[in-house]
């Protein structure tokens, strides 16, 4: 066990190609992910804190229930869409990054969307009636109030990227796991770990808990005022 | 519901009855779920008014405010804009609240911003806001985080905000119900002068002083009823309704 953390210790300081390579791609999916789960995430939050219509609270619910989607199930979902027989397997993009980004993308819509939505609401019951009197219709306050609450959306994105980046179910459906085409950080764990390969998945395992917790240190030294949602995503 | 009429005292002297209607309510009531916080109000705003509405907390003042502004619309009756008969445009509002809320953005921005929202043309925009921060007195301070300004700048700015928007009508909620004697003053300033400009302002207030220097007109709610609206002299100077003279005593002992 020794041996095999101090060799782990050896790959992270020599910067093995292979380990960057696995750290790299990971990195670039779940960031990429994180961007498309922003785009439509911050949209369907800021929406959902102004939309009203039969059946809003339901949407509002199944957002909410969605926030403890399981990983595996979002990358079934995903297999089955872009299989060869899915709707989607003409595009041919499974045991491709693009599909993990694909499925990575829609683990952290409904959690983006959860979190702004609340972080919206509460901001426009502060000031909605003010944009709303300096002529703002309801989206355009609730997208301005993203705009005034940007600290948190941070907040919430770094914690979104934390999900992306730490889930393995997902990726190792849609991807494949296939070494230089679709390996990244937790699947080359899984995988290292069952072959016996102890180094590579400890010292992968010491990147990613390093990744997660840059990210936690942000979240703790960001000056957030709602110290009510940095206590809950701490 | 029938609501018991408002008493107006000294209507005949009231040479604002003749000025144009702005904004009219007839038979106004809002519902919040089973809570009645407004019961069968009717009144005009008309060009040029000065109004203060005054009340215990509850009474209504704030939704009001809203509903003659139109953030809330009348569960029943009707509220009617009218159009200015110089300009054949509705009127333009802005309104200031109780505690400003300002964008976590620079003092300039947030001006711009508003103006933005207005539809004002962006050609336009640097010279108003320029404008507004000199008449509130805080042109040095326009690059300065709007959350960095004690609480007093920060009215000023809420104020400069909207008076940047060149209101017809300019609603004030409580605005100095949380500022020390000098900020209070300044603000009291800034709202005559807006009154003196022609502006028609509508304010809810506790400070009864402050209806009597600034307001032409008074009216009086309780338990979300209109209870009395008069001009400001013949308000203080008259023999009022029970609830009302209660009221005032208790609210202001030496009157």
């Amino acid at each position: 066990m020794a041996d095999s953390l101090a060799l782990a210790l050896q790959l992270i300081t020599q910067a093995d190609a292979q380990l960057l390579g696995i750290v790299a791609l990971s990195l670039r999916v779940s960031l990429s992910a994180c961007a498309v789960g922003a785009l439509a995430g911050l949209a369907l939050g800021a929406w959902l804190a102004v939309a009203r219509f039969p059946g809003h609270q339901l949407l509002v619910w199944a957002v909410n229930t969605l926030l403890a989607l399981p990983s595996v199930v979002v990358g079934l979902l995903v297999y089955l869409l872009l299989s060869r027989s899915g709707p989607l397997g003409s595009w041919g993009i499974l045991f491709t990054p693009t599909a993990m980004v694909i499925a990575q993308s829609i683990l952290v819509v409904p959690l983006i969307a959860a979190l702004s939505r609340r972080l919206v609401a509460d901001a426009l019951a502060q000031g909605g009636d003010q944009l709303r009197s300096l002529g703002a219709g309801p989206l355009t306050a609730a997208l301005l109030m993203l705009l005034h609450e940007r600290l948190a959306v941070l907040t919430v994105l770094l914690t979104a990227f934390g999900r992306a980046v730490a889930e393995v179910g997902a990726v190792m459906i849609v991807g494949g796991n296939i070494a230089g085409v679709t390996r990244v950080m937790t699947t080359a764990i899984a995988l290292e770990t069952s072959k016996g390969d102890l180094p590579l998945a400890l010292a992968l395992g010491i990147v990613l808990l390093g990744v997660v917790g840059v990210i936690h240190g942000v979240i703790a030294l960001l000056p957030m005022r709602d110290r009510g949602l940095r206590e809950a995503l701490a | 519901m029938n609501a018991p009429l408002p008493v107006s005292l000294a209507p005949a002297a009231d040479a604002a009855a003749a000025a144009e209607p702005l904004v009219s309510l007839h038979g106004a009531a809002v519902h919040f779920g089973r809570t009645t916080a407004l019961a069968g109000v009717d009144l005009t705003l008309r060009r040029g008014q000065r109004l203060a509405l005054i009340g215990s907390n509850g009474s209504g003042k704030t939704t009001l405010l809203r509903l003659l502004h139109g953030l809330l619309p009348p569960s029943r009756g009707q509220r009617t804009l009218h159009r200015l008969a110089a300009e054949g445009r509705p009127p333009r509002m802005a309104m200031l609240f109780q505690r400003p809320f300002l964008m976590q953005l620079s003092v300039q921005r947030n001006l711009r911003l508003g103006l933005w929202l207005a539809g004002v043309p962006a050609a336009e925009r640097a010279a108003r806001s320029d404008e507004a921060l000199h008449r509130v007195g805080l042109h040095d301070q326009a690059q300065r985080p709007a959350a960095a300004l004690s609480g007093g700048q920060q009215q000023r700015l809420a104020l400069a905000r909207a008076w940047a928007l060149r209101p017809d009508i300019l609603f004030l909620d409580e605005p100095t119900a949380s500022l020390d004697p000098a900020a209070k003053h300044e603000v009291e300033s800034l709202v005559e002068t807006l009154g003196r400009d022609g502006v028609t302002v509508v304010m809810s207030t506790h400070n009864l002083g402050q209806a009597k220097r600034l307001a032409t007109h008074v009216a009086y709610l309780e338990a979300g009823r209109l209870v009395v609206q008069a001009p400001t002299d013949a308000f203080f100077g008259s023999t009022l309704p029970p609830a009302a003279a209660h009221f005032l005593r208790g609210e202001n002992p030496w009157l």
